[in-house]
């Protein structure tokens, strides 16, 4: 049981979500394992995001059940689950960025809602977290309002890592990104994941993002994880849908780069 | 387990070492960073400090971002005391991290100087007094906007967005009429129970009806209803409009070529101008008859001796005397509304702020209109 949980960060079982008569998610069993990048692919509107928010318990599920960190969320005191909502970070797509304060203070609010620290400390581990993300001390001060989307992702990425979580979310982090701004942040993604030795559980339309930075991908297709593997068995699968998408009009790049080199 | 061993100092013959172990984690920051306070100034005391100290870090079990800049802080104090500071024994799996806090705050931290709090008093009366007059231009811009459009759309009556007027007017006036009627009728009961209650003292309750009629035409009604439009509609078009500009809505409008003043703000001021003088003559109306009741039910006068002595006490004039006001309170609403809606910035406390300037504001400039009124009828004798 506790080697199990060691190696599992999130475990999914015949998990259930929908909103009156549609199925978002029927039935979807999923596991992450400690230390990797997954991404989760699939149509929109298909549930990712449904997904990621009923882990992260924003939306209510209607059976199955949901481990993260080898605690059943369900079985979990209050104080049990939110101890290891201290251990998870989420970046949204939007960034979600409290708008009234700084930078600054957007990183270092979930510091001084969780751990007792100096001024100073915060400070300064905030300015070091804003450089981990490639970000100086003059846009400490700035407010979100004066970032731009790259900046605001970066920003997010610093505010879900403040905590050190070992379980970091990512909403499509480079989605709206130009490219090199989103090689960049896949290649800041993989930096921080080696140094902090995170998990990332991350929902991602970028083809490029799912080829260089992720361990494994999985599939997701009417409300089930379709298939589930590093990118060769996504380009081996025969799924309609998973097929459709890796192998589509916008995919050939990557066929070819693969088949040069295979993974 | 050595977990309360986190930082210890001793001294190995003519060499300064500083052991470092445990759970260098976010949890145990705080106890870290007084020990680490503690031991750096107990160096610095010491005269004639040794060139040479070792920290040894091999007893560092956990390390996480807070524990590896406090490392890297103790090691940078350290170096303001000694030649030569060396960190041995870091466990190979935390050398990424440790070589990434090494990077971090190594630009000059900018140091904001304490504030001198009478400079910063002055400070913010002339930003006030700047900003005063700021805002009157905007004010006074935005009326002007809304006159160049209306002149176009009078040249040109095609170009008004009928629909949008007519659904504002359905918002600030149809919808309205039921709390208007309410609170009006509420106040009239009030001052007619009020007046008769005083003016029996002196036996003259029957001028409770002249108290009622010209306080009620010439005044309240109108004050009244345009101080609970500011609220009610003044407050809704400013987070409309603060909102559409957030997301850059009205930014859209411009690029497709249409005036947000012609597409936005126009309908909404010409609604409120509507929509004001029928409200003031709904209230009006539920005033007296609030005011007639209480006569009736506590006073004791009859409805029909209200009615005779109304129409003697009141003229016409007190009727147009407060309605020609309310088409001006009106615009001065849709004007403040409009101007304060577009400042909003990114934020939502920028949209909570101007809200609350657009409702204060509208009222504040609606009394004092009421003044100037007061002071232009009397002057003519109105």
């Amino acid at each position: 049981m506790h080697a199990l949980a060691e190696r599992t960060a999130i475990r999914i079982r015949d998990l259930v979500v929908g909103f009156g008569d549609h199925m978002v998610l029927d039935g979807l069993s999923l596991d992450v394992r400690r230390g990797e990048i997954l991404g989760v692919v699939g149509a929109s509107g298909g549930g990712k995001s449904v997904l990621m928010r009923t882990v992260i318990g924003l939306l209510p599920k209607r059976s199955g059940t949901i481990a993260v960190l080898g605690l059943d969320l369900d079985a979990a005191a209050d104080e049990e689950s939110r101890a290891i909502g201290r251990r998870c970070g989420i970046l949204f797509q939007q960034g979600a960025l409290f708008s009234s304060l700084t930078v600054l203070q957007n990183v270092q609010f979930p510091m001084r809602e969780y751990l007792q620290l100096s001024e100073r400390l915060m400070r300064e581990v905030a300015l070091a977290k804003l450089e981990m993300v490639g970000l100086t001390a003059v846009d400490a001060e700035k407010f979100p309002a004066e970032l731009s989307g790259g900046m605001t992702k970066r920003v997010a990425l610093a505010r879900a890592l403040a905590l050190d979580p070992e379980i970091v979310f990512l909403d499509e982090p480079t989605s709206g990104l130009d490219p090199i701004s989103a090689g960049d942040f896949d290649a800041l993604i993989r930096t921080l994941q080696q140094t902090l030795g995170l998990t990332v559980y991350m929902n991602t339309h970028d083809l490029d993002t799912l080829s260089e930075v992720c361990d494994r991908i999985a599939a997701l297709a009417d409300g089930k994880v379709a298939a589930v593997g590093p990118m060769a068995t996504m380009l081996a699968c025969e799924h309609p849908w998973v097929r459709a998408y890796f192998r589509g009009k916008r995919a050939r790049g990557l066929v070819r780069a693969t088949a040069l080199s295979p993974i | 387990m050595s977990t309360e061993l986190f930082l210890h100092g001793r001294m190995e013959g003519e060499k300064a070492a500083v052991v470092a172990s445990g759970a260098w984690t976010a949890r145990h920051a705080r106890e870290l960073e007084l020990k680490l306070e503690r031991l750096v100034n107990a160096t610095g005391q010491r005269p004639g400090s040794r060139p040479e100290v070792a920290v040894d870090a091999a007893g560092i079990r956990e390390l996480d971002t807070f524990g590896a800049w406090l490392l890297e802080r103790l090691l940078r104090e350290l170096r303001a005391h000694f030649a030569d500071v060396q960190l041995v024994g870091l466990l190979p799996h935390h050398h990424g991290l440790f070589a990434e806090m090494q990077q971090a705050n190594r630009g000059a931290t900018a140091r904001r100087a304490p504030e001198n709090s009478t400079l910063l008093g002055l400070e913010a009366v002339g930003r006030g007094m700047s900003s005063l007059a700021s805002d009157f231009a905007a004010l006074v811009a935005m009326l002007g906007a809304i006159g160049e459009v209306l002149a176009r759309v009078v040249a040109r009556p095609r170009t008004l967005r009928l629909t949008s007027t007519v659904h504002q007017l359905d918002r600030v006036g149809w919808q309205a009429v039921p709390i208007i009627l309410l609170i009006t009728f509420l106040i009239g009961c009030i001052i007619a129970q009020q007046g008769i209650f005083h003016f029996r003292k002196f036996g003259a309750d029957d001028y409770v009806v002249d108290l009622v009629g010209i306080l009620v035409l010439r005044e309240i009604g109108v004050l009244l209803v345009a101080i609970m439009v500011a609220g009610r509609s003044g407050s809704s078009y400013t987070a409309e409009l603060g909102s559409m500009k957030m997301r850059e809505e009205i930014d859209a409008l411009q690029t497709m070529g249409r005036d947000p003043v012609e597409v936005l703000i126009l309908p909404r001021a010409l609604a409120l101008v509507l929509a004001l003088p029928m409200l003031t003559f709904l209230g009006s109306l539920s005033a007296l008859y609030g005011g007639g009741l209480v006569a009736w039910l506590y006073g004791g006068m009859s409805p029909a001796i209200f009615i005779a002595r109304l129409q003697e006490a009141v003229s016409i004039t007190h009727f147009e005397a407060g309605l020609i006001k309310a088409p001006f309170m009106a615009l001065v609403i849709g004007v403040v509304a409009c101007s304060e809606g577009l400042k909003v910035k990114g934020s939502a406390e920028s949209l909570g702020l101007q809200t609350t300037t657009s409702v204060v504001k509208s009222i504040f400039l609606v009394i004092v209109l009421d003044g100037l009124f007061a002071v232009f009828f009397a002057s003519i004798g109105m």
